[in-house]
């Protein structure tokens, strides 16, 4: 296990390397630079060639690439925002927590719902139920997340005024926050009122954002608990006269769960590169909506520096996937 | 498992989040404290340090901490005594002598003077090279241009406006310049040239900082992000960027008392979150109001809507280094083609007026006369001009429009360049459209000539005429490809001119010219919408943004 672990870390390297380049180019490819983005309107030629002068714009891409290379690896800078002036790492340490705050509530409301719902339809293959819950998981997926952005904020913010529609917290509160984890900084400070808010904030945007990972949970669970429950170690199972939630949950979920492990992993790993659309509608400070201003801005520094951090952070929870296999099911052998 | 426990198991989950949910009843997204007032802000500021920024969200947070050495009547863009009580230029009008207010104290408690006027503009003056680009210190560059040591690139103090700063005791200080100008005394009215405390800027190092391998500046001081210290009627009290700005009433402050102790401005970006957290009552105003949203707003007995006044203008450019576009008759066609008075009717939601001059008619310098052309749509003009031009109809031309983009001026682009195709076509024109993203393309492909007709337009950066004429038209410019000598030269008398009844006179002259000229056809001038709580009140929007919530309270 740990043999294994140690190469999935030393293959980080590579593929950092192989994430930078691709960035690198891939900013550059695109119209445009940050001189035109910054002036808008009021570019001129003159100002554009001062601007992409001053950043090295203006060299070739080698020389670029070879300078920004100097500056991460050399400096261990991820950079400095050309727009804000803001140091790339300070922005990731403020908006990062919100991002995995944000990602965990809606995988375990995808997970909560999308499982159970998964279970019951294969254990009802071909009933109402089956049916519907397929209908349901079809518009799950069908829907834009910014669609039911805007209508959960409607129902539960605008009409009934239950929930908060933007943000983490109340924005008259007063509240210090060591981690920037809102969840954790609560129970740090033992403040239930900040627990509860912050709970209260992160409901809607966890449900919009959630709503796909539990249709793809809800489908993957059926799928994979139909296949597994005409196994015939489950057969055998029954004909012992194990009792049936026995076997439901010792033979059919448990080798049921290991694709549903791949697309929870997977899914996580989505979510925590930021979710644009989610974190636009509810106003939520995360990664997703300040990669999308950077790429407006061509702002590289941010774009490079951020999709590198992000690149880490998919390279990590895939690891965690693949351990959670061999705890899964013994049987797989890591190394 | 079975499936009733299953089925129990997501029931309860289902309760237990209608149990939130419903427990969290109660108001809580509806919470409205009586001294303080949340707004919705498009963005987090980039940072607050006037001379630092030019976006509209870093400027309304600095116009509450900052204040210049002349202001703006509240709703107009008529320039009245701030820290300074009086000025007068000298005949020659290369110096202006300014008498300060007395009494004006810092937020740091230290003295306003004429030694921190001085300080202030130096400071601009000598801002380090990473500082010096458009991007970072556009009005410096606009409105003074060239500093005292230039990057490479960058104009030097032989270019600039501003030749030095000197002290006459303790509340009199003299802008010295090395030509006549006028129009910097209404650029003086922003508080992009706020007087910011000279201790802080040195305390917080606003300036210091490094230049990495990849040209990027890296701050190292606080002053703008932590501690901008100013003479305003406000003072920062906590930034958590991405979350919230607060800002708390200055105690000292030497005028009228702010109404409100606190101001929050919070960052939501989409405009239909802004209308919902409007809505719901987790903010009490918004700007930047979407002209679809304007209607809900309107309909909605809780909220209103603010007008600001008409200060942008919208027009269909042209390159004249394009042909035909050189032409005069062609232009002139080109004008009496397009139909702004249908564009302006069906796409504007009754917020906009047909332009017929480039200034909006609250800019001094607006002709509003006779002897402006006015170019009524006319199809069969266009097709006489066009022949008498010696052209074969269908003349074709390249229309440009952008894409991903809703200024106050163009909400729709598309729309417009459709209709305005139209009715090219009945004129006789052959129109092939091009089009790309607003960002960073559109404004880099215009900007650079390649477009022959494009849409384009401009919201005033401050309340004077040579902000839009001068700034278009003043000069060569590749987007409008024209060298025209009678044109530069009124505008330059113009701009220079410090009696102002003869500078509204001079503008007034060229505003005629312009229409005659035709390097545009202005179709446009929009009146943006601020949305409100309705129990909000003594918010003054002003033309050029520049608002003040100290005068801002709640009716009972």
């Amino acid at each position: 296990m740990l043999r294994f672990i140690v190469r999935r870390l030393l293959m980080l390297i590579p593929i950092l390397f192989g994430v930078s380049i691709l960035v690198f180019l891939w900013i550059r490819l695109l119209p445009g630079s940050p001189a035109e983005a910054l002036l808008g309107e009021r570019a001129t030629p003159q100002s554009i060639a001062q601007i992409r002068h001053q950043y090295g714009l203006d060299q070739p891409l080698y020389i670029q690439y070879w300078r920004y290379l100097v500056e991460t690896v050399g400096h261990l800078n991820l950079g400095t925002s050309i727009k804000t002036f803001r140091p790339v790492t300070e922005e990731l340490q403020q908006r990062f927590p919100a991002t995995v705050e944000l990602a965990i509530a809606a995988m375990i409301f995808a997970v909560s719902f999308g499982v159970p719902l998964g279970f019951l339809a294969a254990k009802k293959y071909g009933s109402a139920f089956d049916h519907g819950s397929l209908l349901a998981s079809l518009i799950g997926i069908s829907i834009p997340i910014f669609f039911l952005g805007l209508i959960l904020k409607y129902i539960f913010s605008v009409r009934l005024h239950w929930l908060p529609s933007i943000g983490r917290e109340d924005v008259l509160a007063i509240r210090s926050h060591p981690t920037n984890f809102y969840i954790v900084d609560a129970i740090i400070n033992g403040d239930p009122e900040a627990l509860w808010d912050t709970i209260k904030h992160l409901i809607l945007p966890a449900i919009a954002l959630g709503s796909i990972p539990l249709a793809i949970i809800a489908r993957i669970t059926r799928a994979s608990v139909l296949d597994v429950q005409n196994e015939d170690y489950v057969r055998t199972a029954r004909a012992k006269g194990l009792p049936p939630h026995e076997v439901d949950s010792r033979h059919v979920l448990r080798n049921a769960m290991l694709p549903i492990t791949t697309i929870v992993g997977l899914q996580t790993g989505l979510l925590l590169s930021g979710a644009v659309l989610t974190e636009t509608v509810f106003a939520w400070p995360g990664v997703g909506s300040w990669l999308k201003d950077a790429i407006f801005d061509r702002d590289y520094p941010v774009l490079q520096g951020g999709i590198l951090f992000l690149a880490i952070v998919f390279v990590f929870v895939n690891l965690i996937v693949d351990i959670s296999y061999a705890i899964l099911n013994p049987r797989i052998r890591l190394s | 498992m079975g499936f009733k426990k299953l089925a129990l198991l997501a029931g309860l989950a289902t309760l237990a989040i209608l149990g939130m949910v419903a427990a969290a009843s109660g108001g809580t997204s509806s919470k409205q404290a009586s001294n303080a007032l949340v707004f919705g802000a498009a963005a987090d500021p980039v940072i607050i340090d006037g001379p630092l920024v030019s976006d509209g969200e870093s400027l309304r947070v600095v116009d509450q901490i900052f204040q210049g050495l002349v202001g703006l009547k509240p709703g107009t863009t008529q320039i009245v005594p701030l820290l300074a009580t009086s000025w007068k230029a000298s005949r020659n009008g290369l110096t202006w002598t300014f008498n300060l207010r007395k009494g004006v104290k810092f937020q740091d408690n230290t003295p306003f003077n004429a030694a921190s006027v001085c300080f202030n503009f130096n400071r601009w003056f000598n801002f380090p090279g990473p500082l010096q680009s458009d991007a970072v210190t556009y009005y410096w560059n606009t409105v003074f241009g060239g500093f005292h040591h230039p990057a490479s690139g960058v104009p030097g103090p032989d270019k600039s406006l501003y030749k030095g700063c000197k002290t006459k005791g303790q509340n009199v200080v003299q802008l010295l310049l090395t030509r006549r100008s006028s129009s910097f005394l209404g650029a003086l009215a922003l508080t992009n040239f706020g007087m910011a405390s000279p201790t802080a800027i040195r305390k917080y190092k606003a300036d210091a900082g490094t230049v990495d391998s990849n040209g990027v500046f890296h701050p190292q001081g606080t002053f703008g992000t932590q501690h901008p210290i100013g003479t305003g009627p406000y003072m920062l009290k906590t930034w958590q960027v991405g979350n919230k700005l607060e800002i708390d009433a200055f105690p000292g402050y030497w005028g009228k008392k702010a109404k409100l102790q606190r101001i929050i401005f919070r960052p939501i970006a989409d405009n239909a979150a802004r209308l919902q957290a409007l809505q719901s009552g987790e903010i009490q105003g918004y700007d930047l109001v979407a002209p679809q949203d304007i209607q809900t707003v309107k309909a909605n007995s809780n909220l209103k809507i603010l007008d600001r006044p008409a200060f942008n203008v919208g027009y269909v450019g042209i390159n004249q280094a394009k042909p035909p576009m050189n032409n005069l008759k062609v232009r002139q066609a080109l004008a009496y083609g397009l139909d702004r008075a249908s564009v302006v009717s069906k796409f504007y939601a009754g917020r906009g007026q047909v332009a017929t001059e480039f200034l909006p008619p609250l800019v001094q310098g607006y002709a509003g006369s006779k002897a402006v052309p006015k170019y009524p749509f006319s199809p069969t003009k266009a097709k006489q001009l066009l022949q008498s031009a010696g052209l074969t109809l269908p003349v074709p031309i390249d229309f440009w429009y952008p894409t991903s983009v809703s200024r106050p001026y163009m909400p729709d682009p598309q729309r417009n360049a459709e209709a305005f195709a139209a009715s090219l076509e009945q004129s006789g024109f052959k129109v092939t459209f091009h089009s790309s993203p607003w960002r960073p393309d559109y404004v880099s492909q215009v900007s650079d000539g390649q477009a022959q007709v494009f849409l384009l337009g401009w919201t005033g950066d401050f309340g004077d005429p040579a902000n839009f004429d001068n700034v278009h038209f003043g000069q060569f410019n590749t987007q409008f490809g024209f060298k025209n000598a009678r044109l530069f030269a009124m505008l330059r008398t113009a701009d220079s001119e410090t009696n102002n009844a003869k500078r509204v006179k001079d503008y007034q002259a060229a505003e005629v010219y312009i229409m005659k000229f035709l390097p545009v056809v202005p179709y446009v001038h929009t009146k943006p919408a601020l949305a409100f709580q309705k129990n909000v009140k003594g918010y003054i929007p002003s033309p050029v943004s520049l608002e003040q919530f100290s005068t801002v309270f709640y009716s009972s």
